[in-house]
């Protein structure tokens, strides 16, 4: 394959892409902007910083030893932050979306779920009230409230005062329950210890045992699975690696856009008369391509890295050869376009859809992890899944050059497939 | 120089071109006639190589193209019909960029590229966009940009489509300079006076056809009444394609 020519469509290419204001800044800036943007968004709490709280409202109309109890709970809780106010209020601050979830303890609630912990009769009910699109922050809001409940009803129960009276109180009412003989002669037994329990000397000494109420038999150790120990997650590793991969995506398409405007405007007759070859001609414009791409990952990256202190921490090489291979990937893209657009017109139309989806689906936008599980298979067909599986093993997940082999090999296989399919539609004739 | 034996080419069951042959001398300058959808543009891409023909033979000085990348290729300048033309880029890089494709560079490739400037009068415009062109001074660029590696045979397919008279004569001037140079030159155009002007033959197709192939004088006498003076090249192309319009 003949060089001169080769570097003469190469240059020229470069020559067109930094002529074209609108494409530099699409290629370069937004990609940057967008990405600070979602970064800061899903970066999470950095290193040591206090996690993100939900806010909750709690109305408590019971004021009960068992309320307040479970309202202190509640606000000690490093999850939440708990305000107060009236019904009225707390339901139109929901139904405005200015909280996520209002919690009512009706009137009566301490004595009634007393009653009913051993007994297991008229539980009584909690209202939550909540914003349904925040449905994932009510799941943990009800799971935190499970646990506090949980803890202040036991622990009134098995040492408070109140405790005792509702325990006396249960034991009266049980032959009136419809429990079975043989059941009920062991609840009497169980609330018989209990009362003796009670009566223990050291009861208000705040002993061991019972007393602080049921709780967790566990406890969490949470490590983020980073680049290595004391490696904070850095989300804008991410979110550069999917914009990166969005806008470098857009660019190609815009370059076969372009070379179906050269067609249209007769310049592919000029090429073509020429003793160049169709693999040249095709080759020059995957090369100028896979530069821009190349360029614009790494102006992406390197902004990210110098304002937002993203770091390779796998392998450079591995960074390298999955960045080559997507931006590889992206050119052929882009002849693909041109190879099977009709017109500039129809071409954009159809190729801003596909690169949305592509980069949608491929976890560009948020991380696939979030997608459900069929989801997350489907979208191995999908390049854009490996470019940014790639790009974020190599900077915050810190795996090795071993992390970047399959990437690059399926990008690089998205890369032929694309070329070989270019090739083959592509419209030679010119008439 | 350029002999065309036989060509046919057809697009699904349109037969754009049908048994088309002519030749095309040194130093000659032939124009190639005929209504919209003749046929014109199709036989000049075949001839230029990036259309291929059915069936037929396009000759280049006796040798058939035996592909994208023959040599051969080099003896043809094409000048095509839109203004094939990177208007972002200047006038020079715009004729870097095309001479390369021809293999050229260095001190080749800028004497080449200011002997065409100079053709076209564009010399002194060389380093602005052409962009900034006007529609005659794009004209004549994109005639600079076929001449480029000094082709033997030149196929202008309308090339003065859109241009002010000024510009028009100017480019009926380089065509005349690049004839006494000896170079063959073929001409699509529906300027029946540039015709009269410029083509020393003349050849006629219609619906694909070749339906005549003559000098001027010898297509006037075919239509000319006896004793009246000869008929202009107008009224002899309506006499041999009819007035019905064409789409």
């Amino acid at each position: 394959m003949p060089l001169r020519p080769l570097t003469a469509m190469v240059r020229k290419d470069l020559q067109l892409f930094f002529t074209d204001r609108r494409a530099v800044i699409m290629s370069f800036a937004v990609p940057i902007a967008i990405a600070s943007f979602f970064g800061s968004i899903f970066s999470g709490p950095r290193g040591n910083a206090k996690p993100a709280t939900i806010a909750v409202i709690v109305v408590d109309q019971d004021e009960s030893t068992i309320s307040q109890a479970v309202v202190a709970g509640l606000e000690q809780d490093r999850n939440l932050k708990v305000s107060r106010t009236a019904v009225d209020d707390a339901r139109e601050r929901v139904r405005r979306g200015r909280t996520s979830a209002a919690i009512l303890i009706p009137k009566g609630f301490g004595d009634a779920a007393g009653l009913a912990f051993f007994s297991g009769q008229e539980k009584p009910a909690l209202d939550v009230l909540f914003d349904p699109s925040h449905s994932m922050e009510v799941a943990m809001v009800r799971g935190i409230l499970t646990a506090h409940v949980m803890q202040a009803v036991s622990a009134e129960m098995f040492g408070g005062r109140r405790g005792g009276e509702l325990v006396d109180q249960t034991l009266a009412g049980l032959d009136s329950t419809s429990m079975p003989e043989d059941r009920r002669k062991l609840l009497r037994d169980l609330l018989g210890s209990v009362q003796t329990f009670y009566r223990q000397p050291d009861r208000s000494a705040g002993g061991t045992g019972l007393r602080g109420g049921l709780t967790m038999p566990y406890t969490v150790r949470e490590e983020a699975m980073t680049a290595g120990t004391n490696v904070a997650y850095n989300g804008y590793a991410h979110s550069f690696a999917g914009m990166g991969i969005q806008f470098l995506l857009f660019a190609m398409a815009n370059l076969g856009i372009e070379m179906l405007l050269e067609r249209q405007r007769g310049l592919w007759k000029r090429l073509r008369s020429a003793p160049v070859s169709r693999l040249s001609l095709l080759a020059g414009k995957t090369v100028s391509g896979t530069i821009i791409s190349l360029m614009t990952l790494s102006v992406s990256f390197g902004f990210a890295m110098i304002v937002f202190g993203v770091r390779i921490q796998g392998s450079l090489i591995g960074f390298l050869a999955v960045s080559t291979a997507c931006a590889l990937m992206a050119a052929t893209f882009g002849l693909l376009v041109a190879a099977v657009g009709r017109t500039p017109a129809s071409a954009r139309g159809v190729t801003t859809l596909a690169v949305l989806m592509m980069v949608m689906l491929g976890g560009a936008w948020v991380p696939t992890f979030i997608f459900p599980a069929w989801l997350q298979q489907a979208t191995l067909v999908v390049p854009a899944r490996w470019a940014v599986d790639g790009l974020d093993a190599m900077t915050w997940r810190g795996i090795g050059v071993r992390g970047a082999i399959a990437p690059t090999l399926v990008l690089l296989g998205f890369a032929a497939l694309f070329a070989g399919i270019a090739s083959m539609r592509f419209r030679w004739e010119e008439a | 120089m350029l002999e065309i034996n036989h060509l046919r080419k057809t697009f699904g069951r349109l037969v754009a071109v049908d048994d088309v042959s002519f030749t095309l001398q040194r130093g000659q300058l032939l124009g190639l006639l005929g209504p919209n959808g003749a046929g014109k543009t199709t036989t000049v891409s075949m001839i230029a190589g990036i259309a291929t023909p059915d069936s037929g033979h396009v000759l280049i000085a006796g040798r058939a193209l035996s592909g994208d990348t023959d040599p051969a290729k080099r003896r043809i300048g094409l000048v095509p019909q839109d203004l094939a033309l990177y208007e972002e880029l200047t006038a020079r890089d715009n004729l870097r960029f095309f001479g390369a494709l021809y293999n050229l560079a260095g001190g080749a490739l800028d004497r080449a590229i200011g002997a065409a400037l100079e053709l076209v009068e564009l010399a002194d415009r060389r380093n602005d966009r052409v962009k900034d062109f006007s529609g005659g001074m794009k004209r004549r660029l994109n005639l600079a940009a076929g001449l480029l590696h000094d082709p033997d045979i030149l196929l202008l397919d309308e090339p003065t489509v859109g241009v002010d008279p000024q510009s028009r004569n100017a480019i009926f001037d380089n065509l005349e300079v690049l004839k006494g140079r000896g170079k063959a030159l073929l001409y699509t155009t529906h300027y029946m006076e540039e015709a009269e002007r410029l083509a020393d033959r003349i050849v006629v197709i219609d619906h694909g056809r070749v339906i005549a192939d003559d000098t001027l004088a010898g297509l006037q006498s075919r239509v000319a009444a006896a004793g009246s003076p000869p008929a202009n090249l107008e009224a002899v192309f309506l006499t041999l394609t009819g007035r019905s319009l064409r789409d």
